[in-house]
């Protein structure tokens, strides 16, 4: 008996025949699993892909049972990226925080901010306090993280088919959306931009016109993916019926995202569920009905046109603003120095600094206690979920009234995505494992946290 | 309109959450770890979870709780808390199953999913150290529900719901790597994030970070959870 199968049939309705051997993806020690291959003596193969393979999207290990071609059985192996970002957030202030979350999706960095974020002041009671210009900024740069992070998943998942021109044009569009986003935070990735209370500061003096640019670039060469890719008949011929999840599968396994909407489903969480002031704003859900990854390809180009159109009215929207404080209005809880942007990065505004170091011995001790100390959060927990570009984004925090949280738990959409791979690669050949794979978009720093 | 209402007549409001016994006490300034000069040391405060709430908490929220309690009446003294706009029912570990299958399976209640299961530790909360905290998510009504089933150190066993939800396989394996809730009747509880030889359970309260003191000019910069602390 070997610990990865089981001996009774649990996902077996009372009305059901019971397999008589249930095999499950995960479980087991290797050798277990090869040892029984051998007692069987049958002519399947064992391989084992990753952790370090391009193709598995960072470190996830595979274990495959090969029939030839065909995939017998499949277990994904995670865990090689866990850095313990959950446990080491609990001796962290509040604040800090975001410098870790931020860290674990990292294709998607600020859809980890902003949910933290949003949680964080939901337990604050802040909420309705969030000065508006704060929300149209977060809104605009989860937007622009969406079409960056699906163009990662367009163009590695094109690679690993062998479109490679796919992967460099994609590439290049995202790099122009990474030039505004480190203007407006100071880095290219890892931003710890979206602060409890609102963002760290307000666009540079060149924002909005560098968003124009960026917003006629795209408009520009978003274009191409559709001409290089939708009626591609090798591209159609390697991802159409592959990695099939009809809509009673997805559910059962808990897909949301582009996977849920494959399915025809229409569920988005900024329509179903806003927050961040998503329902003020024009923009369509995008759906496919063909339950497979040329699906799921298809919604990802759509909605890059949709989170197009969103910043386009936030480019309207920052207009109208300008000069609008970015940070809730309540000194216990906003980052007291006015960051600003200096020809050497983020740094504290010159004026900031004068007053403290110079005329005011309390706005001095103030900002040393709330930088050192952070700010309380009262006691209670909550669960904030957001539509990250991946599906469902969740995040549960409990806090003990302490300045650090007592616990936080992020529920990544890659981690939940992860368990559907033997129900979608059983069976089918071992080049469509690499893209069913890329069709779920899963990122292993969010996926092993 | 009159402005003088018959009282039956107003939407009855909602109490405050009553509080639940202390989880945590503290004195002074909430440092730790370094004498406290600021002179408020007689200061002491006790920190309490919110406890157990009464309604009516406004839709869809008793609409929800009140079609629970008809169809598991078992639920009748469990534990209710309406707190931040979220419904959480404390649910005996005893009746998980049932109640997790009638949550998904009544057509009134109908939660599909169970997007995130996660663990807490308390370790004041003697005889319930252990809490799983279940975010139950319905598409149909659009809505949300939380289910917390609690569990003492000495005993961590927790009915599995993979058979009702089996997306929630990989959370409860996280859930006992991390804190070491035996999930019974799961197909095949093992570590998932740590490694598979690994000893404890690393999101414990007791468990240490484990970091190493940073040395710096001669100075020594402790650990992280063994520096001065305010919370």
């Amino acid at each position: 008996m070997s610990t990865h199968a089981a001996t009774e049939d649990v996902f077996s309705g009372a009305d059901d025949v019971h397999a008589d051997r249930v095999y499950l993806a995960q479980g087991g020690d290797w050798s277990d699993i090869a040892s029984e291959q051998a007692e069987r003596g049958d002519e399947t193969i064992v391989v084992n892909m990753g952790p370090q393979h391009p193709s598995t999207h960072g470190v996830l290990r595979l274990i495959l049972e090969m029939d030839g071609e065909t995939v017998e059985s499949i277990r994904p192996g995670i865990g090689f990226l866990h850095t313990g970002i959950e446990k080491n957030m609990e001796y962290k202030t509040w604040t800090q925080g975001v410098t870790y979350v931020t860290r674990m999706d990292y294709v998607a960095p600020l859809f980890n901010e902003a949910v933290y974020c949003l949680a964080v002041e939901r337990l604050l009671g802040v909420t309705d306090d969030i000065p508006e210009r704060a929300s149209i900024i977060r809104v605009l740069v989860m937007e622009l993280n969406r079409i960056a992070s699906h163009l990662v998943a367009m163009g590695t998942g094109g690679m690993e088919i062998g479109a490679l021109t796919v992967m460099t044009v994609a590439f290049r569009e995202r790099e122009m959306i990474l030039d505004f986003l480190e203007g407006l935070s100071g880095l290219r990735m890892n931003h710890a931009y979206i602060r409890p209370g609102g963002v760290a500061n307000d666009l540079p003096e060149d924002g909005l016109s560098h968003l124009r640019t960026v917003i006629d670039w795209l408009k520009k060469h978003l274009p191409e993916y559709a001409t290089f890719c939708n009626e591609n008949p090798i591209f159609i011929g390697r991802l159409s019926k592959v990695g099939v999840m009809d809509l009673t599968a997805a559910t059962m396994l808990g897909m949301s995202g582009p996977p849920l909407r494959a399915t025809g489903y229409d569920w988005d969480l900024r329509r179903t569920q806003p927050y961040c002031g998503y329902e003020t704003y024009e923009f369509d859900t995008v759906t496919w009905d063909t339950n497979d990854a040329y699906g799921r390809f298809r919604i990802r180009l759509d909605e890059c046109w949709e989170s197009l159109k969103i910043v386009e009215q936030c480019y309207d929207r920052l207009q109208r603003t300008q000069g609008q404080p970015v940070m809730v209005d309540d000194p216990k809880i906003a980052w007291p120095a006015q960051l600003s942007l200096g020809p050497d990065g983020q740094g504290n505004s010159n004026e900031h600094i004068k007053h403290i170091m110079g005329e005011s011995m309390e706005a001095l001790i103030h900002h040393f206690k709330i930088v050192t100390e952070g700010f309380k959060v009262p006691v209670g927990q909550v669960y904030q979920a957001i539509e990250s570009p991946k599906g469902e984004l969740g995040c549960h925090v409990v806090s003990d009234g302490g300045t650090r949280p007592y616990r936080v738990h992020f529920r990544d959409p890659g981690f939940n995505h992860l368990q559907s791979i033997p129900a979608m690669c059983e069976g089918g050949m071992m080049s469509d494992v690499v893209v069913a794979i890329a069709s779920l978009d899963p990122v292993l720093g969010g996926v092993d946290r | 309109m009159s402005e003088t209402q018959p009282e039956q007549n107003l939407p009855a409001e909602a109490a405050a959450p009553e509080s639940q016994p202390v989880f945590a006490r503290r004195a002074g300034m909430w440092s730790s770890g370094a004498g406290d000069t600021s002179g408020y040391g007689g200061l002491r405060r006790d920190l309490a979870m919110p406890g157990r709430s009464e309604g009516p908490f406004g839709e869809p929220h008793d609409s929800v709780l009140g079609r629970a309690l008809e169809v598991i009446p078992a639920l009748r003294d469990a534990r209710v808390l309406f707190d931040r706009d979220e419904l959480t029912i404390y649910v005996p570990r005893e009746q998980l199953t049932d109640v997790a299958r009638q949550f998904r399976d009544d057509a009134f209640l109908r939660f599909e999913v169970c997007v995130s299961v996660s663990g807490v530790h308390y370790p004041q909360e003697t005889g319930s150290e252990l809490h799983v905290v279940y975010h139950l998510l319905s598409y149909t009504h659009n809505r949300r529900v939380r289910l917390e089933v609690t569990c003492p150190e000495e005993d961590p066993h927790v009915p599995s719901v993979v058979a009702t939800y089996p997306m929630v396989d990989y959370h409860e394996r996280e859930t006992w790597d991390m804190f070491g809730v035996i999930f019974d009747g799961h197909p095949s509880l093992t570590r998932i994030l740590m490694p598979d030889d690994w000893k404890g359970h690393p999101q414990r309260k007791d468990y240490p970070l484990g970091g190493v003191d940073v040395e710096y000019k001669g100075a020594k910069v402790p650990a992280p959870d063994n520096r001065r602390s305010y919370s």
